[in-house]
């Protein structure tokens, strides 16, 4: 924590001095100290975008995780979904998002549902890689021993297999986070009434460039809170993944 | 206070015609041909021997000779290829404890009770008496990875033995045990099945370890495995290993598996 402090004013200092002894317009490159002043005059208004943009990722994330996690063991179970449906998977991930959003957004409206559709596309893939990476390293030994206590498929599913497939969905999340900020400032890009990535959409051709800059530090921190957010559950949820120390009980 | 070498394979031991016995006919598994140039496997060629009720029979046989393959056949986990298994219900207790992670250590003892349906309360107040009894007392909420190996392998038994079925199939249970663990583990299970006593095929390479459970001990040539000798033992318990008598069986099982 200290050492990454330490990083970002080394940055914030080279940076600071480059824009202000460099021959650079200040509506190209605001120094950090000009970002910092437009952070304090714009707060309410940063703020209340902030709030909205949170909200997009947060509940996209959520529902890039559910759908992630449920696609993933239904692959799993069934050797024709994981010959038809993955590949396809994959190939939804070509499609550019860029180009699809302004689409989606005339088919979803205005509201929050075409962002939550933007953001899970972008994000839900990681999840289902994750995913299916942690559901084939459960032990084949285990589900023998399952079925020798007369446990059902469903049962098995119940017992051993999803238990053992939430730590990889929750590390999918932690990878897609950093993508959700960006598919909701696309999205925001595509049509919206507010959020940070409007916010930086009306700023820039309005040469109000510091504001933007400050938008995106605030999507930086964003992430930076959701990515912790996203640890702090995968400790209280999947304790048993975390490496533990060596055991001193004999 | 004797031993005697038993009945050679093919002339069938007496069959365990009872609810909680097994009873391997000739079985045999081949596995088919994976493809062309490659031959058909044969993991298990041969094997006759029976488990009474409550009898404890130890197969005994150099590493990959097949006895795996052969708990399995009991279990119901695979078919035999040839021969005949007959076996009451029989629960499987691997080698590594595959205690889940994220159950405690009494809800992984109850597991079995919970997939019959038992509410967790209900089996977990079933499962608490045995902790106790057999010196788990204590430990009911750890984690498996907060457990030493010995004590994960005691939780994998209990929940073996909750499981309610008759017949025990132990893979090699004490072998991923450190040699002092083992040897106390050794002696704890012995001490377990002469409380709860239940009809037990123990898989082992360790021929003393077979020697002070065992009610018989089958010795198994190598891959693919048959019946070389069977070792009727009929020493008093407890057993220790210092006895004059258990050490001749041990030499006795030590000579069948180096023949």
């Amino acid at each position: 924590m200290i050492g990454a402090l330490l990083i970002l004013l080394a940055l914030a200092g080279a940076w600071e001095a480059y824009a202000r002894l460099g021959d650079v317009d200040d509506f190209i490159l605001p120094a950090p100290t000009q970002i910092s002043q437009a952070l304090w005059d714009d707060r309410s208004l940063l703020w209340h975008n902030l709030l909205v943009t949170a909200q997009e990722v947060g509940l996209g994330i959520l529902v890039a995780l559910v759908l992630g996690a449920a696609l993933a063991i239904a692959i799993h179970l069934s050797p024709t979904l994981r010959r038809s449906l993955y590949p396809l998977l994959v190939g939804s991930q070509a499609v550019p998002i860029v180009v699809v959003a302004p689409l989606l957004i005339v088919w979803f409206g205005f509201g929050i549902a075409p962002k939550l559709a933007i953001i899970a596309l972008v994000c839900f893939f990681p999840v289902v890689v994750t995913t299916l990476d942690a559901l084939a390293a459960v032990d084949p030994e285990q589900r023998k021993l399952l079925r020798t206590l007369d446990a059902s498929r469903r049962q098995e599913l119940r017992w051993v297999e999803v238990p053992a497939a939430l730590p990889g969905a929750l590390a999918g999340a932690k990878i897609a986070v950093a993508i959700a900020v960006i598919g909701a400032v696309f999205a925001e890009y595509a049509g919206s009434s507010e959020g940070l990535g409007n916010v930086i959409l009306q700023a820039i051709p309005q040469l109000e460039t510091a504001r933007a800059y400050a938008a995106v530090a605030l999507l930086a921190v964003l992430a930076i809170v959701l990515f912790a957010l996203l640890a702090l559950a995968e400790r209280l949820l999947v304790p048993w993944a975390r490496p533990h120390p060596e055991r001193s009980r004999a | 206070m004797t031993t005697r070498l038993g009945t050679p394979p093919g002339q069938a031991a007496s069959p365990a015609k009872d609810t909680a016995g097994a009873e391997l006919l000739g079985a045999a598994v081949t596995y088919p041909a994976r493809g062309r140039g490659t031959q058909p496997v044969a993991a298990v060629a041969d094997v006759t021997f029976a488990a009474r009720a409550h009898e404890i029979v130890a197969l005994v046989g150099p590493s990959g000779c097949g006895k795996t393959t052969l708990l399995e056949l009991v279990c119901g986990l695979q078919q035999p290829t040839g021969g005949s298994v007959t076996a009451a219900p029989a629960v499987l207790m691997p080698q590594r404890d595959l205690l889940l992670p994220w159950l405690d250590a009494l809800d992984n003892a109850a597991l079995a009770l919970r997939i019959h349906g038992a509410p967790r309360a209900q089996a977990r107040e079933r499962a608490q008496p045995l902790f106790a009894a057999f010196g788990l007392e204590g430990f009911e909420r750890a984690r498996p990875y907060e457990l030493s190996g010995g004590m994960r392998q005691r939780v994998a038994f209990l929940r073996t033995l909750l499981s309610g079925k008759p017949l025990l199939c132990l893979d090699e249970p004490f072998g991923a045990l450190d040699a002092i663990t083992r040897a106390e583990m050794r002696d704890w299970l012995a001490d377990a099945l002469a409380r709860e006593p239940r009809t037990t095929l123990l898989v082992t390479h360790d021929v003393e370890e077979a020697a002070v459970l065992a009610d018989r001990i089958v010795v198994l040539t190598p891959r693919p495995a048959r019946v070389r000798a069977v070792l009727e033992v009929t020493l008093p318990r407890p057993r220790r290993v210092t006895d004059a008598a258990l050490v001749a069986v041990r030499e006795r099982a030590l000579e069948a598996l180096r023949a």
